[in-house]
């Protein structure tokens, strides 16, 4: 349909445009020359009948039909005024401002330029705008289309917008404020963790002790070995192990039983928490106050393989039955101790862009939905009938008829998008810790950081800037341009 | 369909706009009641706007003292908020000619930066009067740059405090340390083997390791080469700094002495740590300053009770004191700005401030009888008498590229050093390739 409208344009079109004050305007002599003269009254679609009399008329008439440039002038002015000061000056200003350095009293040329793409900070940010630039747009746009096609089917179509829409109302700052403890590591606070972690428990889960651990000095009973503890004494029948371990707060042992001491009997020994609280308790021994640590699998390793396996009791004893005479290696394998599955470290150095670029999304993709869905219900309904008429399931409809006759507007917000995406500053300003900062720092930020936020280098901001808008001025031309294209 | 693209581009322009909502700052507020203008009260109908970092409590209580001085002089004060970043909030209005008549700069390297730009008023005769009378002359030296005095401390932190829960020291029988030795291998390893994790960091706020830094490195190497390293004329490639790293990576190479190990230390912003102390009571110490008494409180502890400090232990032959501070200077040059100074430098100014709570003098002369709470008597005591030997925050004496500045310069170096303990060398690296570039601006 675009394409259509596309092809009317013509040269005398800006003349067309110029003369839009109307067919009232003009003057009876003139109103037989469109007839006199064909050829410009043809090349003009019969749609737009006020183009074909101006289109023949000389400069003359032109004048006599609009306003006086001087008159033009005036009422240009204020807007030129205000785009002057907000826009132009700034802008050249800012490009002088770039060629000096820090202080602004050194011209530097274009060294703050060279800076940036040589400083590693500076580089990662271009990379990371890079990743931005790519990803977001595409799965706002692609996420906008899917919510957009799937709501015009159903019923409550407007509650659901609503809802999508409802990220748009929060400002980006509370949405920031939102996603950070979204992402937060502790399950507890956090829920993105909070899901991922309550859906890995399903699946398994631990009653160990995570967190338990040996004495680490040369006199402790047992060492770590690949996450495993183990015995220094190699157990002999009739002489108990000690297996002290510490590391455990006291309310997690609460309950338990008092340790106590292996009968001198066979292979066994006893596995404690040995500490006291409050201090004090002598140190690898068994006190009367120290627990016993019940459930734990106990090892016995001969020449390499387990011989036997067995568990603690409920006051930290094992003994193994059974056991062929000889001296075995005590282990306590690895699976006692596992920590707890934490979640992702979603604003960790490694995943925090694609975080934040999740947090925009949410914020973004009903935005895009409205934009789409409005196209959605401006495609003619005969020409999705027509195709379902003739055998096309609604894969084909959606692949071959909405989304060609969608294109124009896709493209709209994809644009829209990228330019926005571009500027990005305030998600990740608030999102990302201080630490994993530098990891998620994107153009705009930098350029705020080095210019005002502590760095004190406005050339180098500057300079940031310039090269901000040097990204973003093609897809604004471009969308300029279409907007144009689609006014005609 | 023909005009829906353009409301569609419309639309997306205008949410484009709106989807970068500011929070516009009020300037309005300033009352304008004319004093009644008497001979007692010399600058009645004066108008002053004063800008400091501080909020919420702080804020009301700088304002009752901006109250006294405004009930003996009868000029009109106003104040406005900073926020958390003062060089980006004056920065702007400096660059744009409208500057408060009075800032309240949260580091001494500002007032070395905004010295440079010609952007400060030297201190009127009267207000360094005050200053010769009320502070030793490190703190004179410390506000002045190229041999002019722009600037008075007149707020103090207490930088070399460790944080410790009572309770969680009582459960493992932990006592306080006094040399950095005891503090790892006995307060904190039987805090550890009791279950309680030592230490809570705030590594996603870069200054508190840069805080823990200074106190390694001004007790392990001395306040002479604390100076000359503040002021960059020994590398950070130093040996001495090598020393104090290596301290450092006794706490943060392992794991269970760091809660969350160093990922979750990363990503815990201050104050969470003070929260994770106090009110989740998942570890047992806080290496902070005296300022953390707020978050404390909010945490439920109350100081002294459940919330105790101890000193900074002694890393190398004596335990160091650290502070940090405000520091307010002229940037409007008028009578109200300067006797506005004078006040907030002379004792009585402090004395007014010091009842207040969560308030620290530097000023010798307020006496440590007017602070609200023991502690804080206390550390004003160990302020004043530890004299000449006291240091200032290093991370604040330098240029705020590098020790001032979220994600970029020391902040960053140290929690890479955290991140990765072992490798001191690459930190100390990393450290003088940022120094150097900072200093040599």
């Amino acid at each position: 349909m675009t394409d259509r409208l596309d092809g009317q344009r013509d040269p005398g079109g800006d003349q067309a445009a110029g003369a839009a004050p109307g067919p009232r305007a003009t003057p009876p002599d003139d109103a037989p020359s469109p007839a006199s003269s064909p050829a410009p009254a043809s090349s003009a679609a019969s749609s737009t009948p006020p183009a074909s009399a101006p289109a023949s008329g000389s400069a003359a008439v032109r004048a006599r039909l609009g306003p006086s440039p001087a008159m033009a002038g005036i009422f240009l002015l204020p807007a030129f005024l205000l785009l002057a000061a907000w826009m132009i000056y700034p802008v050249i200003w800012s490009i002088g401002r770039s060629l000096y350095d820090a202080t602004g009293g050194r011209f530097v040329g274009l060294g703050n330029y060279v800076s940036i793409f040589t400083d590693s900070s500076a580089l990662t940010t271009i990379k990371n705008n890079v990743i931005w630039v790519v990803v977001a747009p595409i799965f706002v746009t692609a996420l906008g289309l899917v919510f957009a096609v799937l709501t015009e089917r159903i019923r409550w179509a407007t509650a659901f917008k609503l809802v999508l829409f409802m990220p748009m109302a929060v400002s980006l700052l509370a949405a920031g404020v939102i996603f950070r403890l979204v992402y937060e590591q502790d399950p507890d606070k956090g829920v993105a963790n909070a899901v991922i972690t309550s859906v890995h428990d399903v699946f398994s889960s631990d009653h160990g002790y995570p967190g338990a651990r040996p004495r680490e000095n040369d006199q402790a009973p047992a060492t770590v070995q690949g996450g495993a503890v183990v015995a220094r004494q190699q157990a002999q029948p009739g002489s108990p192990v000690l297996i002290p371990l510490v590391g455990l707060p006291q309310d997690a042992v609460k309950d338990a039983a008092p340790a106590a001491t292996a009968p001198a009997e066979g292979v066994g020994g006893t596995v404690w928490l040995d500490v006291v609280r409050g201090g004090g308790g002598t140190l690898n021994q068994v006190d009367p106050q120290e627990r016993g640590l019940a459930g734990i699998t106990v090892e016995a390793v001969s020449g390499g393989s387990v011989a036997a396996t067995t568990e603690t009791a409920a006051d930290g004893t094992f003994r193994f039955e059974g056991l062929p005479a000889g001296s075995y290696v005590i282990r306590l394998p690895a699976s006692n101790f596992t920590a707890p599955f934490n979640g992702v470290t979603w604003l960790g150095p490694s995943l925090i862009t694609p975080a934040i670029i999740g947090a925009y999304i949410w914020v973004w993709a009903g935005f895009a939905m409205v934009l789409i869905a409005a196209g959605l219900s401006a495609i003619p309904r005969d020409a999705l009938e027509a195709a379902r008429i003739d055998g096309a399931t609604e894969w084909q409809v959606f692949r071959r008829i909405t989304v060609p006759l969608l294109a124009p507007v896709l493209l709209v917000v994809f644009v829209t998008m990228i330019i926005n995406v571009l500027k990005v500053f305030d998600l990740v300003f608030i999102i990302a810790p201080g630490s994993v900062q530098p990891q998620a720092n994107v153009i705009a930020l930098e350029m705020w950081r080095v210019s005002f936020g502590g760095g004190g280098n406005q050339g180098l901001g500057s300079a940031l800037s310039i090269f901000l808008l040097v990204l973003v001025v093609p897809f604004m031309i471009f969308n300029i341009r279409r907007f144009r294209r689609d006014e005609r | 369909m023909r005009k829906l693209p353009i409301v569609v581009a419309l639309l997306g322009l205008a949410a484009a706009a709106c989807g970068t909502g500011s929070s516009g700052g009020s300037e309005g507020g300033a009352s304008s009641a004319p004093a009644s203008g008497g001979g007692d009260k010399p600058l009645a109908g004066q108008k002053i706007e004063v800008a400091a970092k501080w909020t919420g409590d702080e804020q009301a209580n700088f304002e009752k003292v901006l109250k006294a001085f405004e009930e003996k002089t009868g000029a009109t004060v106003t104040y406005a908020s900073t926020g958390e970043d003062t060089g980006a909030y004056l920065g702007p209005r400096i660059e744009g000619g409208n500057p408060p008549d009075v800032a309240i700069l949260p580091q001494p390297g500002l007032v070395q930066q905004y010295a440079d730009q010609g952007a400060l008023k030297p201190l009127a005769p009267e207000v360094q009067a005050q200053i010769d009378q009320n502070y030793t002359p490190y703190w004179k030296e410390l506000g002045s740059a190229k041999g002019q005095v722009y600037g008075v401390l007149v707020k103090a932190a207490h930088k070399s405090l460790i944080w410790y829960r009572q309770s969680a020291f009582d459960d493992a029988g932990a006592q306080p340390a006094t040399t950095w030795d005891d503090l790892i291998g006995k307060t904190a390893q039987s805090l550890s083997d009791s279950g309680t994790t030592p230490f809570a960091l705030c590594a996603a706020s870069g200054w508190t390791l840069t805080d823990l830094f200074e106190n390694v490195y001004l007790s392990s190497a001395g306040p002479d080469n604390y100076d000359k390293l503040a002021k960059h004329e020994i590398p950070w490639t130093d040996a001495t700094v090598a020393t104090a790293l290596e301290k450092m990576a006794q706490i943060f190479g392992k794991k269970e002495f760091v809660l969350g190990g160093a990922s979750g230390a990363l990503q815990t912003d201050f104050p969470t740590c003070v929260t994770q102390v106090y009110g989740e009571k998942k570890a047992a110490m806080v290496i902070e300053a005296d300022f953390v008494a707020a978050s404390v409180g909010q945490s439920g502890a109350k100081v002294g009770e459940e919330a105790q400090i101890m000193p900074f232990p002694k890393v190398g032959d004596a335990a160091p004191v650290v502070l940090g501070g405000d520091v307010g200077v002229v940037m409007k040059d008028s009578k109200g700005a300067q006797a506005l100074l004078e006040f907030l430098a002379s004792k009585e100014g402090g004395e007014v401030w010091a009842k207040q709570p969560g308030y620290l003098s530097p000023n010798r002369n307020v006496s440590p009888d007017n602070y609200p709470d023991n502690l804080t008597k206390q550390l004003a005591q160990t302020i004043i008498s530890a004299g000449e030997s006291v240091r200032y925050d290093m991370s604040d004496l330098a240029p705020s590229a590098f020790g001032g500045t979220d994600g970029k310069g020391e902040w960053k170096d140290l929690q890479d050093f955290l991140r990765n303990p072992s490798d001191v060398k690459g930190a100390q690296k990393k450290l003088e390739a940022d120094a150097a570039k900072a200093f040599n601006k």
